[in-house]
C-alpha cells in the first residue's frame, strides 16, 4: 500500500514539474484572448467614426432594395426563411418610412411617403444604449465607432435587444446553421442563445474594402468618417438636407437618410 | 439544526416528494429548452423578455416579504413580529432563490452565466442588480440561520445579527430600486421610461410580499399550530393596505400623465393593455381583472372592518396577489415591448414550456421555503412556542 502511495506521488510530482517549466499560460488558460499574435492588416480602412448615409431617392425598385440585403446577408451567414417569423434574424432590411421614423408620422403626409420602404440596420449610435446596458461586454464600442458584438462572451440575457430603441438587434431562438444557404467560412456562424446585428462589415474595411451593401447600392449608400470634415460623406451631409431616426433619444445614430 | 428537516411526517414527506415531481416535470422542459434554445419560447425579436423575468420582477417585489416586518421590530421594537420574522426573512431566502433561477433559464448561454463576473460592468444595471439580489440573499440567509440556531441553542441573538438586519433595511429598498432601474433607463421604451418605476416597484413589492407572507403563515398555523398572533396578522394587514393604496395611486398616476398629456407613445401601451390596439388586445382580459380585483381588495381591505375579519382578510389578500401580479408579472414586463421600436404591435403569450419551466422555478422555490420554515417550526416546537404534536 505504501508503494502504491509512492508511486502516486511520484506521477503527480512529474506533472506538476511538466507544467510549471516552460510551457506557457494558454496551453493551460485556453480562454484568454489572444491578442498577441492578432496582426492589423495595413490595409484597414481607419476612422473616428463610421457613418453612413442612405440616399432613400434612389431605391425605387423592389430589387434596389433586395441586391442591398442579399449581398449583406449572403456573406454574413445571416440565416434566412426561420419558420418562426417572430424569431427571425435581420441585419438589414426594409420598413416602411413612417414605421422606420414613427415620430415623422402625420395624417397628411405626401403619398410618396406613406408606403415608401426605406433601409434600415444598426445605427452605431455614437452613444449606444445596447453597449450600456451589456453586463459583459459582449457588446462594445470600438474606436473606429463600430458598435460591435462579440458572440462568444455574449450571455444571450438579451438586455440589449431591450434597450435598442430601433430594433436593429436579432436574438438566435434556435440554432441558425441549418438555415445558413451557402457558409461562408471566413465569416464566424453564430450559434443559438446569442445576439447578433449588423456590425459595419468590420471585416471588409480590415481588407480596405466598403462594406456590402454600400458596394452593391450602386452608389445610394454612401459610407465614410463623419468626425473627418473632408471627407466624402460629410460633403454629403453638407449638401443634402438628412434625418436619423429618433434622434430626440439622445443616441446619436450614424447612420442618415435624404428623404 | 439542519437535521429538523429530515424528521417529518406522512404529510410533510408528500409534500416534498410532490414539488419534487413537479420539479422533475419542469426540468425536462428546461432541458428541452436547453437542447433546442429559447425558440421553444412565444418570445422574438419584438417582445424578447417574456413570462420568465415578468416573474424574475414579481419575486424580487415579494421578497420584500422580510423588511414590513424588519422594520417595525428591529426599529421600532414591536415585539409582535418576533416569532415570525425567521419564516418572513426565509421567505425572503427562497424568493430570492425564485427570482435567481428565473435570471438563469432566460439566459439564451447560461453556462457563460459567469462571464458577468469574469468580466464586471459597472455601467450596466445587471452588474448591480447581481450585486444587490445576492446580497441581499446573502443578508437574509445570514439573519435567519443565525438567529434561529441562537434560539435553537438557547443563548441570546449575536449582536452582529442584529447590525446585518439594519443594513438588510435599505438593502431591501435597494432591490427594488435596482430592479426597476433595469427598465426605467433605457430610452425608446415609453411605457417603462418612468421616474416613478421604482417607487412603483417598492409600494407593489410592500403589499404583494407581505400578503403572500400572510397567506402563508396562516396555511402554516393550520398544517403546524404555529400561531402568528392575531395582532401581528392585523399589523401586516395594515401595512399591506397601506402599500396597495400607494401602488394603486401612483398607477393612476401614470395613466393621468399619458393621457393628459396626450403623447401617443406614452398612451399606446396602456391602450394596447386595456383596449387593444391595431386589432390585438391578448391582455385586454386580464387587465380589466387587475382592475376588478384591485379594487376589491382595497374594498375589503380598507374598513377595519372587513380586513379584521379573518375570512374576508384571506379573500381580500388573494385579490390584492392577483392583481399586483397582472400588474407586475404579466403586463409591466410584456407591455413595455408593445408596441415594438416600429411602433407595430407583436403579441407574446407563453408556451407550455415557459409554464412548465416557470412551474419548476416556483416548486424550487416552494420547496427551499418547505424545508426552511420546517426547521425553523421544528426548533419553535422545542422550544415550546408550537404545542408539541400527540
Amino acid at each position: 500500500m505504501d508503494n502504491k502511495r509512492r508511486k502516486i506521488l511520484k506521477i503527480a510530482a512529474a506533472t506538476a514539474a511538466v507544467s510549471f517549466t516552460g510551457l506557457p499560460i494558454e496551453t493551460f488558460a485556453s480562454y484568454l484572448p489572444k491578442i498577441g499574435k492578432y496582426v492589423k492588416s495595413d490595409k484597414e480602412k481607419k476612422a473616428k467614426q463610421w457613418g453612413m448615409v442612405i440616399d432613400t431617392r434612389k431605391f425605387k425598385t423592389k430589387e434596389d432594395f433586395e441586391k442591398v440585403i442579399e449581398a449583406c446577408h449572403s456573406i454574413h451567414n445571416v440565416p434566412e426563411d426561420i419558420p418562426n417569423k417572430k424569431q427571425e434574424i435581420k441585419w438589414i432590411w426594409e420598413e416602411e418610412f413612417t414605421h422606420a421614423f414613427p415620430d415623422q408620422e402625420n395624417p397628411f403626409l405626401a403619398e410618396r411617403y406613406e408606403h415608401k420602404d426605406v433601409i434600415v440596420l444598426c445605427n452605431h449610435c455614437q452613444h449606444p444604449p445596447c453597449v450600456r446596458v451589456c453586463p459583459t461586454k459582449a457588446t462594445f464600442k470600438r474606436e473606429d465607432g463600430i458598435v460591435m458584438m462579440d458572440f462568444h462572451r455574449c450571455i444571450g440575457c438579451r438586455y440589449c435587444m431591450a434597450a435598442c430603441p430601433y430594433g436593429s438587434r436579432s436574438f438566435n431562438f434556435r440554432d441558425p446553421a441549418p438555415f445558413v444557404k451557402d457558409k461562408n467560412p471566413k465569416f464566424p456562424t453564430r450559434m443559438r442563445g446569442v445576439v447578433e446585428k449588423c456590425l459595419f462589415c468590420y471585416e471588409r474595411l480590415e481588407e480596405g474594402k466598403q462594406p456590402a451593401c454600400v458596394e452593391a447600392s450602386n452608389g445610394a449608400i454612401i459610407f465614410g468618417d463623419i468626425l473627418d470634415p473632408n471627407s466624402e460623406i460629410r460633403k454629403v451631409l453638407r449638401e443634402n438636407y438628412t434625418i436619423v431616426r429618433k434622434p430626440e433619444l439622445g443616441t446619436e445614430p450614424c447612420v442618415f437618410y435624404i428623404i | 439544526m439542519l437535521d429538523k428537516a429530515f424528521y417529518g411526517d406522512k404529510k410533510y414527506w408528500s409534500w416534498v416528494i410532490f414539488l419534487l415531481i413537479l420539479i422533475g416535470i419542469g426540468s425536462i422542459a428546461y432541458i428541452t429548452q436547453l437542447k433546442n434554445g429559447l425558440m421553444v419560447t412565444g418570445m422574438g425579436r419584438d417582445v424578447s423578455w417574456g413570462f420568465y423575468i415578468a416573474q424574475f420582477t414579481y419575486f424580487v417585489g415579494v421578497a420584500a416579504s422580510a423588511v414590513m416586518v424588519v422594520i417595525p421590530l428591529y426599529l421600532h421594537n414591536y415585539k409582535k413580529y418576533e416569532q415570525i420574522v425567521t419564516f418572513a426573512e426565509f421567505m425572503a431566502v427562497a424568493s430570492v432563490i425564485i427570482c435567481l433561477c428565473f435570471i438563469i433559464v432566460d439566459l439564451g448561454q447560461p453556462q457563460r452565466l459567469f462571464n458577468v463576473l469574469l468580466h464586471p460592468t459597472p455601467n450596466s444595471i445587471l452588474f448591480y442588480d447581481m450585486i444587490v439580489l445576492n446580497g441581499y440573499l446573502l443578508l437574509n440567509i445570514l439573519i435567519s440561520w443565525n438567529n434561529l440556531h441562537a434560539d435553537y441553542r438557547r443563548v441570546p441573538h449575536p449582536k452582529w445579527t442584529k447590525v446585518l438586519a439594519y443594513i438588510s433595511i435599505p438593502w431591501a429598498v435597494s432591490i427594488h430600486t435596482v430592479t426597476a432601474f433595469l427598465y426605467q433607463g433605457l430610452p425608446g421604451r415609453h411605457f417603462w421610461l418612468t421616474a416613478i418605476m421604482a417607487a412603483r416597484f417598492l409600494a407593489s413589492a410592500f403589499c404583494a410580499g407581505p400578503a403572500i407572507l400572510v397567506l402563508l403563515l396562516l396555511i402554516l398555523k393550520k398544517v403546524t399550530k404555529f400561531d402568528p398572533g392575531k395582532e401581528a396578522i392585523q399589523t401586516l394587514a395594515k401595512t399591506i393596505t397601506y402599500a396597495m393604496c400607494v401602488n394603486v395611486f401612483l398607477f393612476l398616476t401614470e395613466v393621468f400623465t399619458s393621457f393628459y398629456s396626450n403623447i401617443p407613445g406614452h398612451k399606446a401601451t396602456f391602450i394596447y393593455l386595456f383596449k387593444g390596439l391595431q386589432g390585438h388586445g391578448a391582455l385586454v382580459g386580464w387587465m380589466w381583472v387587475m382592475v376588478i380585483t384591485a379594487i376589491a381588495c382595497l374594498v375589503i381591505l380598507i374598513p377595519p372592518k372587513f380586513r379584521n375579519n379573518p375570512e374576508l382578510l384571506v379573500v381580500g389578500l388573494i385579490l390584492l396577489i392577483l392583481a399586483t401580479w397582472i400588474d407586475k408579472g404579466l403586463g409591466l414586463v410584456v407591455g413595455g415591448f408593445i408596441p415594438n421600436p416600429f411602433e407595430k404591435v407583436v403579441e407574446y403569450s407563453p408556451t407550455i414550456y415557459e409554464l412548465l419551466i416557470a412551474m419548476m422555478v416556483y416548486s424550487i422555490g416552494l420547496l427551499v421555503l418547505t424545508i426552511l420554515w420546517k426547521i425553523g417550526v421544528g426548533v419553535k416546537r422545542e422550544l415550546g412556542i408550537i404545542p408539541k404534536q400527540n
